[in-house]
């Protein structure tokens, strides 16, 4: 089985995370950049199917800016075999839309029986690439998946909604995601660190990919910094607390 | 830090998250229950911390001796008890990869490597520690075996390990009549004493080794006979330098605590921090720390690369990591007043543990004897 993932180089979590005070862009050199974790699990996911059958193949595929190599020999240093770069200039400022149609362009042509995402990233959470791969490529989406299996010609599993959960499944090949729910990732050892670098990372421009051009680009319309935390509401007991929390919690819709 | 290669980042980043959630949540709480956590040291195994700078023929990682001062001082900035394990176990699996046969790397490796098997070093006896070339363990070669008889002291790992590197003595020619036999847990005749009460290092146990005519086949000798004090001194270098790393990381920990500490502790109408005295004892401790980490990278690289003045390097850095790390533990203890005294700040648990790095490995006055002689031999 040949498994591709896709994989997002995000601000850590554990930094501050800012947008640059004069264009709105995420500010990228103000924290560590590293693998989106939902995007580890993802990689997990595939990696476990590899434990149980060798000869399954898995590439990780990332667009992003140079660094995202860095994301890429992580994800090698896990464990998947060989990793696909889309790095073009031309990209910067991608939105959901161009990002989706230039992933289905360097995905098509790679035979993935299937494609692992993570089901949103930390950074846009945004959510909608994976569907729209899906869409560009005719393939049916397996969504948000919090437990699956990966059986020849099928995937199955469950998605957890607020009313219960549903069991689902299609056949491959098809698009996954999966949520935070499964597997947590696993350490990547000294011996997988030190053979990343020898595995390969094939590099492509916007030139070598069938992608409509267009001029269509996302643009900052305007962008405020989060108002600084104000002091929470006290109440004072002259007796009568409970019901005054009772009715914040009520007002403020908080039960 | 200092000009670490890609690799070399990625393993320190690895080596700091596995720590920081295998190891860190834990660390008191095993500290307290004495709980020698096996499971997590084969995990630690999987990722290729049982041989870290073993050949990776039959399993090592292959990593170089300043990967393994990285690798020790992050897992000991989590936990300096489980990462000082960790150093006498690469230690004893160094020691097989580099004096044994290739039948006996092929037999005894792949399990030492992951640390489903682990090792244990047994030199220091009840009557002999610093001195120990006098050691009386006796060995005595009965056909295509050894019978061994003595009684080895302070052993970590004891009763847990599944392999026990004896050093014992096989002609009465002071340390030239040493050797160093494997003795595989189960062997009859080999027992333990009871678990020692210990100020620090509670997550691992340490006992006596006792040997009472436990037979082991000739072909467990590691090295040739009259070979074991070397063996066991050429182990104890690199165990000099990753026991130096280990209280590196632990003083690290604890440097970072009272920083932490400082900045939000009010006295005297505001933050600690703002006193200037304090703010020098944390100049102090970070200089210290610095020093450490220069002197265990240098003799690190020593090691690597057979340098001739090794020995002298690897005691230096050993003294001056040790000190430094005790030291600077016990005044972050001292910054975070009462609060430091109690267990639950994870205060007290780094000073307990960085105590005994100053007196094993060779204690730190061995370490000015050594490198004393050296300076004055003609």
């Amino acid at each position: 089985m040949k498994i591709v993932v896709l994989i997002k180089q995000v601000p850590d979590t554990a930094d501050e995370r800012t947008l640059d005070a004069a264009t709105g862009w995420l500010n990228r050199d103000a924290g560590d950049n590293i693998v989106d974790e939902i995007n580890e699990r993802a990689l997990e996911v595939a990696l476990r199917v590899k434990d149980g059958d060798k000869s399954t193949e898995v590439v990780v595929l990332a667009m992003g800016p140079d660094e995202a190599a860095k994301a890429i020999r992580k994800a090698l240093s896990m464990g998947a075999d060989s990793g696909i770069h889309i790095l073009d200039d031309a990209l910067a400022g991608a939105d959901a839309t161009r990002t989706a149609a230039v992933l289905a362009a360097a995905l098509r042509d790679t035979g993935a029986d299937v494609i692992v995402a993570g089901n949103e990233s930390t950074d846009g959470r945004g959510g909608v690439v994976p569907a729209m791969v899906a869409e560009h490529l005719n393939l049916p989406l397996v969504g948000s998946l919090t437990t699956l299996e990966l059986a020849p010609g099928k995937v199955s599993g469950e998605r957890q909604g607020e009313s219960g959960t549903l069991s689902i499944s299609a056949g491959l090949p098809a698009v996954v995601t999966v949520t935070e729910r499964t597997a947590e990732a696993r350490f990547p050892n000294f011996k997988g660190i030190l053979t990343a670098k020898r595995k390969p990372v094939t590099t492509l421009s916007l030139a070598e990919l069938e992608v409509p051009a267009t001029p269509a680009h996302a643009v900052i319309v305007s962008h405020n910094e989060r108002p600084p935390r104000v002091a929470g509401t006290k109440i004072v007991d002259e007796g009568n607390a409970g019901t005054l929390l009772a009715e914040y919690l009520v007002e403020n819709r908080l039960v | 830090m200092e000009n670490l290669t890609e690799e070399q980042q990625a393993v320190v980043e690895m080596v700091r998250d596995f720590a920081a959630t295998a190891l860190a949540p834990h660390a008191v709480q095993w500290d307290e229950d004495k709980y020698f956590p096996m499971d997590v040291l084969a995990e630690a195994g999987a990722l290729g911390m049982g041989g870290i700078y073993v050949g990776e023929e039959h399993g090592g990682s292959g990593l170089s001796r300043t990967d393994a001062v990285l690798i020790f001082e992050e897992l000991a900035a989590a936990d300096p008890s489980i990462a000082a394990y960790i150093s006498i176990h690469n230690m004893v699996a160094w020691m097989v990869d580099a004096f044994g046969t290739d039948t006996q790397r092929a037999a005894w490796l792949p399990g030492l490597t992951a640390m489903t098997e682990l090792g244990s070093y047994c030199l220091t006896e009840p009557g002999v520690g610093s001195d120990a070339g006098a050691l009386s363990t006796r060995a005595v070669r009965d056909g295509d075996h050894y019978v061994i008889n003595g009684t080895k002291q302070f052993i970590s790992g004891a009763g847990s390990s599944a392999w026990y590197i004896v050093m014992a003595r096989t002609q009465d020619t002071g340390s030239h009549g040493i050797t160093a036999i494997m003795v595989p847990d189960g062997t009859p005749g080999l027992s333990f004493g009871a678990e020692e009460k210990k100020m620090g290092w509670r997550s691992q146990p340490t006992r006596q080794v006792v040997l009472e005519d436990v037979r082991v086949p000739a072909t467990n000798r590691l090295g040739g006979e009259g070979d074991g004090f070397m063996i066991a001194m050429k182990g104890l270098n690199g165990g000099r330098v990753n026991i130096g790393a280990c209280s590196l990381g632990g003083g690290r920990t604890a440097f970072q605590k009272s920083v932490a500490y400082l900045k939000e502790r009010q006295a005297f109408g505001g933050p600690l921090i703002k006193q200037q005295h304090l703010l020098f004892e944390l100049a102090d401790m970070d200089t210290e720390l610095e020093t450490a980490r220069t002197m265990l990278l240098r003799a690190a690289d020593a090691l690597e690369n057979g340098a001739p003045d090794t020995v002298k390097l690897c005691a230096m850095a050993k003294r001056v990591a040790t000190d430094a790390g005790f030291h600077v533990a016990n005044q972050a203890l001292q910054l975070h007043g009462g609060y430091g005294y109690l267990a639950e700040y994870g205060l007290e648990k780094i000073v307990r543990d960085l105590r005994v790095h100053q007196i094993l490995e060779g204690s730190n006055e061995i370490m000015r004897l050594i490198v004393g002689r050296l300076a004055v031999e003609d």
